[in-house]
């Protein structure tokens, strides 16, 4: 058990102009298999990625948001967001998706340096 | 005119270089620059001030797509995909903001 | 590309033979994919389709066989919650095999 790391998902993209939301997602849950310490991390436009009431039908794209309520599931209970980043967008806890814990930009910096792996979308 | 922007304007220049240089006109926002169409956000009052120079469109399903629906700020004109088409159509030129 | 033939209906399909477009679905569908995957259809193996089509509805994704024996166990009984159980069922991986009957995509990471 003493080679569990701790890996943290960085996701600073909005959810549908680029691929790296998705792409990010994919990644999370292929990791889920390999019992490590994950944490999700939202920042900048990332938390739009968690914004309820996606309708992706009229671009005719996969709506992927609802599978971030699969995380639980997969045991990925760590999710974090930047309050800076909330009040910038005009966001807050109660337009998310899922569950969170709302960080400081400060804790955010310490939380990041914390890990042994840090990847970033 | 009419100038399309495609960015977020929260981390990328585009919608913001694109107030710098352009005159009078029409703006419609697309893709991930919906946001700049949004309440209750940073931009709100700098969209809000430019508003008098511009006439600002959104592409709707690109709102929707997002969530946020439901937050468009007053003044901005919702469009469809035939509504973009339209704008495009009506204006001497066009310029995306890449 | 290819294709299956039910009840004089073409379904697309990719090389490995899940269906391309999840909506076209149907329960004959099913019992046409199973057959060629060997399968004899019991209420028990339905149980599993149907649930992994509603989590595909709720989440936009096939979970994975550690996910979905938690999931079946935890609606279904613990004795119908263990990987042991699933395999009986659907001996090729409840994840490839069980998603190809209920025509969605492989599970995300399923090797």
């Amino acid at each position: 058990m003493s080679d569990i790391k701790k890996f943290m998902f960085v996701n600073r993209k909005a959810p549908h102009g680029t691929i790296y939301a998705l792409e990010s997602l994919e990644v999370v849950l292929i990791t889920a298999a390999f019992d490590q310490d994950v944490s999700l991390v939202f920042l900048d436009d990332g938390v739009y990625q968690l914004k309820k009431g996606q309708q992706t039908k009229g671009i005719e794209t996969k709506n992927f948001s609802t599978t971030y309520r699969a995380l639980e599931g997969y045991d990925i209970e760590k999710l974090y967001v930047e309050k800076e980043s909330m009040d910038a967008r005009g966001l807050t806890e109660d337009d998310l998706l899922v569950d969170v814990t709302v960080l400081t930009s400060k804790e955010m910096g310490a939380l990041m340096s914390d890990q042994d792996v840090v990847l970033s979308f | 005119m009419l100038h399309i922007i495609n960015k977020s304007p929260l981390t990328n220049g585009s919608f913001e270089n694109c107030l710098r240089v352009a005159e009078a006109g029409e703006i419609i926002l697309i893709e991930d620059a919906v946001y700049a169409a949004t309440k209750g956000g940073a931009l709100e009052a700098k969209v809000r001030e430019v508003m008098g120079r511009y006439k600002i469109h959104v592409l709707m399903p690109d709102l929707e797509a997002r969530g946020l629906a439901d937050r468009l700020m007053d003044g901005v004109t919702a469009v469809d995909y035939g509504g973009f088409v339209d704008l495009v159509a009506g204006n001497k030129n066009c310029q995306s903001w890449l | 590309m290819p294709h299956i033939e039910v009840n004089g209906k073409s379904y697309e399909t990719d090389e490995e033979g899940y269906l391309l477009n999840l909506a076209e679905w149907n329960m004959d569908v099913a019992e046409y994919i199973a057959k060629t995957e060997n399968l004899n259809m019991t209420d028990n193996h339905w149980e599993v389709i149907n649930f992994l089509r509603e989590y595909y509805e709720e989440y936009q994704i096939a979970p994975a066989v550690r996910v979905l024996t938690k999931a079946i166990g935890k609606k279904f009984g613990p004795e119908k919650g263990t990987s042991q159980y699933l395999y009986e069922l659907f001996p090729y991986g409840p994840g490839k095999q069980a998603c190809k009957v209920a025509g969605l995509p492989k599970p995300t990471g399923c090797i």
